[in-house]
């Protein structure tokens, strides 16, 4: 974009703070480019290519390995969409894994009994009355999200045991297994199709809506955010019942992949999310955020589970590796 | 002229207004009247009440009796959403932007320019604000984030974005706070043309001439009550200052030549320094007993150069000597163990925990002095704290009370008395005076000579020339991170020569 570079008529003095310097135009660039904010890029391309030199002769770079790998992150990669609203607005929702899997069992009893439809309208009315309770709590009480969502995760996961006595519950409905799993569409995977349809309507919210500039203004400062005329407390309600609903969806996904509604399904995973989104560039702190970056935090996490498993590591080895790498992006991403 | 006491010749009017925090009251049935298309000054001592009056008007808070009405129609202001509606604007004196987002984003912010679709269009926002800031003759890139950039381009912006929403009140709480003197010149000239287009403008300020040369009329708050309100043309300044202070004003603003011995070791001497992204080769030395001023125009790299002191920034090159002794200046810590303090330009961010007490805050650089045994000793503690709040004349009913409370210029002296405290040997003020009272000023001007009376080496950055030359002995001109000249005070016969200094001609 190239708008006409306003030459006010200041009368003496040469630009101070914030405006260009007199160094080469590159240096230049590379310093207001911000490389810190292309961490998690960086960081991905380099994965990638140490796995594809490592792992040439193991099928790593199959097309059906890194569809595999998109299939594997799309619950996390969808959920870790709407966790980057909550963390820009300066909240947490550690409940997600759990109604994720709250949301398979229910979904599945629903569609046994009821059929398809029915089934899906459960489970997003599940994750819409979790998410309701989540807001109001926070908003409403003003109890901090991360104490009411800890609370929510045991409620939800213990619920989830409790009406299905920790049995499984099988899906023998093909189009809910086709929509929300195995399918494809133009010859793509579903789950990737979900992932990137989510991911596309988080990115374009959170820059180019209203929406998105109120979560980011409400968790860069809420008190200039409310004195600009923002209702804080509808920002912060929001973002937690698309973050339950959201997480519901992810349930229904757990559940079409693996055919079937099981307590399990997602537990865990609320950290894995908050790791994606934080690597991907969203400030912990509230005000920034960056949905693609959550995106390819997700399939970064996702990247080395795959190729730690091709390599022969097992489970208690790829969680250090894990781990590891994880501290090391977000520390060169911090480091000033 | 006298206006005609119809309610429609008013843009404002505040009626027996009262308000009190905890059962403390602030202000006692406070008249205020602004006409429409008018400059109104509103003056008073820090914690007199003119914040928490204009917050009021601005429905951040809720009065608890008394009436205002606006454009002649009686309102309740209950949120600032209210008060927007009314057309009320604000310039707040605590910065109200959001700091992860542009300066463009937080101009528009909650009124986007949108796209057909709905989208949003930041690029048209870009532009709108670079129009805005041609109009006030300033230069800065809307595409910045406002946390990247220093307390003057906030201020700008804050300006920037009441002007944008169309407001036909505007107020502005110390507006030329943090502003060098071109900017305040601007800002000015951008008052007269709103008051051209018909805005009503309440103007808070604690410098003087300013009042005297923006404002057609001024009201002046004591302890929450009104004092006078007149035409400023009828008010000679004397009188002013004694409306504000209640009393004459001791000591004003003058120099005095004091005696200083340039022949030994310089406290602290400067060789060749470069530091930071702005401070290049500064070379500098400062006596015992002597105060050294740094003037330099927005951006000259005089804050800088105060933080590279302070061991914030990193000395790339060149050396820093106290008392003829090296030292590494790689943290506040080691800064502060070689004896050197600095008060911060930006009280809130960097000087204050504000959450805390005014007696915490002011204990919290003596901690390791205060200790018997392994335990804190909270008396010896209590008496620091009271007679550092006596000697500052820090307005606090309880010094347990947490500084966020405070009103403006008594945080900002809260800062002060917090390093005097720790008796350093020396000590670097940026921007010491920025939101206190004129009785404060002066006697901050006669601390300031007192502490270096006791041998201490004292550098004072400040925007406010008349301060500026009533307290230095020495005068080093900065430009663009440079040193450009190094003046001796005897030598600058006025204020406007050293404006031409600063200025480069
Ligand atoms: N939210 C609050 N709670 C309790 N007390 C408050 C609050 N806000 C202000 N006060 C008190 O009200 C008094 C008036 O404060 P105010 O900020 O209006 O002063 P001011 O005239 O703007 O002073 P300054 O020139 O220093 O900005 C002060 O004593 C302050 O401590
Ligand atoms: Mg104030």
């Amino acid at each position: 974009m190239t708008a006409p570079t306003a030459s006010p008529p200041t009368p003496s003095e040469p630009p101070a703070a914030a405006s260009p310097s007199r160094r080469p135009p590159l240096v230049d660039l590379v310093r207001r480019s911000d490389w810190r904010a292309y961490v998690i890029y960086i960081a991905f391309v380099l994965v990638f290519l140490f796995f594809s030199v490592l792992l040439h002769g193991s099928g790593f770079l199959s097309g059906n390995n890194l569809l595999n790998i998109f299939r594997q992150t799309a619950t996390i990669s969808v959920m870790a969409v709407a966790m980057t609203f909550v963390i820009a607005a300066a909240e947490i929702d550690l409940s997600v894994g759990a109604v994720a899997g709250l949301a398979s069992v229910v979904t599945a009893m629903s569609i046994k009994d009821s059929g398809p439809v029915a089934g899906v309208l459960a489970g997003l009315a599940l994750g819409l009355a979790v998410g309701v309770l989540n807001g109001g709590l926070v908003t409403l009480l003003g109890i901090p999200s991360f104490l009411v969502t800890l609370g929510m995760l045991g409620i939800a996961s213990g619920v989830a045991m409790w009406i299905t006595s920790s049995a499984p519950q099988p899906i023998l409905n093909d189009a809910f297994n086709n929509i929300f799993g195995s399918g494809t569409v133009a010859g793509l995977p579903v789950l990737l199709v979900w992932t990137v349809v989510f991911v596309a309507v988080g990115a374009v919210v959170l820059t180019k809506t209203g929406f998105g500039r109120r979560v980011l203004a409400t968790g860069g400062n809420r008190v200039a955010a409310e004195f600009t005329g923002i209702n804080t407390r509808r920002v912060k309600f929001t973002v937690l019942v698309v973050s339950s609903v959201v997480a519901s969806v992810a349930g229904m996904l757990y559940a079409g992949r693996l055919q079937s509604g099981r307590f399990q399904w997602g537990a865990g995973d609320e950290l894995s999310v908050i790791a994606a989104v934080i690597l991907g560039g969203t400030s912990l702190f509230g005000g920034s955020g960056a949905v693609i970056g959550s995106l390819f935090g997700s399939l970064l996490m996702g990247l080395i589970n795959n190729g730690l498993i091709l390599a022969g590591l097992d489970v208690s080895q790829q969680q250090v590796v894990r781990g590891v790498i994880i501290i090391l992006a977000v520390a060169v991403a911090r480091r000033r | 002229m006298t206006g005609v006491a119809e309610d429609t010749g008013y843009a404002v009017r505040m009626r027996g207004v009262h308000k009190a925090f905890n059962g403390v009251p602030v202000l006692h049935g406070v008249d205020f009247e602004l006409r429409r298309g008018e400059v109104h000054a509103l003056l008073g001592e820090n914690g007199a009440g003119k914040s928490t009056l204009m917050k009021i008007l601005q429905g951040v808070y809720s009065l608890d009796s008394g009436e205002i009405v606006v454009d002649g129609q009686a309102v309740r202001l209950t949120s600032t959403h209210d008060a927007r509606a009314a057309g009320i604007g604000m310039v707040f004196q605590e910065f109200s932007l959001v700091p992860t987002l542009s300066v463009a984003k937080n101009i528009f912010l909650g009124r986007e320019p949108r796209h057909r679709g709905g989208l949003l269009d930041d690029g048209e926002s870009v532009r709108r604000a670079r129009q805005l800031f041609a109009h006030m003759g300033a230069e800065l890139d809307p595409r910045a984030a406002v946390g990247s950039l220093s307390t003057a381009y906030w201020q700008l912006t804050e300006i920037a974005k009441a002007l944008a929403q169309d407001a036909r009140v505007l107020i502005m709480d110390e507006p030329t706070a943090s502003l060098a003197k071109h900017e305040v010149e601007a800002l000015f000239a951008l008052v007269g043309r709103l008051k051209a287009a018909g805005i009503s403008i309440i103007y808070i300020s604690h410098r003087m001439e300013e009042v005297y040369r923006v404002a057609d009329r001024v009201t002046v708050l004591r302890d929450g009550r009104r004092v006078i309100a007149a035409p400023l043309s009828e008010v000679s300044p004397a009188q002013l200052i004694e409306h504000i202070i209640g009393r004459q004003m001791e000591h004003a603003l003058v120099w005095h030549e004091r005696a200083v011995d340039r022949s030994g070791t310089p406290i602290l001497e400067l060789r060749h320094v470069s530091a930071g992204p702005r401070v290049r080769d500064v070379s500098l030395t400062v006596h015992r007993g002597e105060i050294l001023g740094l003037a330099g125009l927005m951006g000259s790299g005089r804050t800088e150069l105060a933080r590279c002191l302070f061991g914030i920034d990193r000395v790339r090159s060149g050396q820093v000597l106290v008392n003829g002794r090296q030292v590494q200046l790689t943290s506040p810590r080691a800064a502060i163990a070689a004896g050197l303090a600095l008060i911060p330009e930006d009280r809130r961010a960097q000087g204050l925990v504000l959450d805390h007490s005014v007696r915490d805050n002011l204990l919290l650089p003596l901690l390791p002095g205060l200790r018997r045994g392994p335990l804190l000793d909270d008396r010896r503690g209590g008496r620091t704290a009271r007679s550092l709040i006596e000697q500052l004349r820090i307005r606090v009913a309880n010094p347990s009370r947490p500084v966020r409370l405070l009103s403006g210029g008594n945080q900002q002296k809260v800062v002060i008395a917090k390093w005097l405290a720790t008796d350093p040997t020396v000590l670097v003020m940026d921007e010491p005076t920025v939101g206190v009272d004129v009785g404060t000023k002066s006697e901050i001007v006669s601390t300031i000579r007192e502490l270096a009376d006791q041998g201490r080496a004292i550098i004072v950055i400040s925007s406010e020339l008349p301060e500026l030359l009533a307290v230095s002995d020495r005068i080093v001109v900065l430009r663009a991170g440079a040193v450009d000249r190094e003046l001796d005070r005897r030598d600058i016969p006025d204020e406007e020569h050293l404006q031409m200094a600063i200025q480069g001609v």
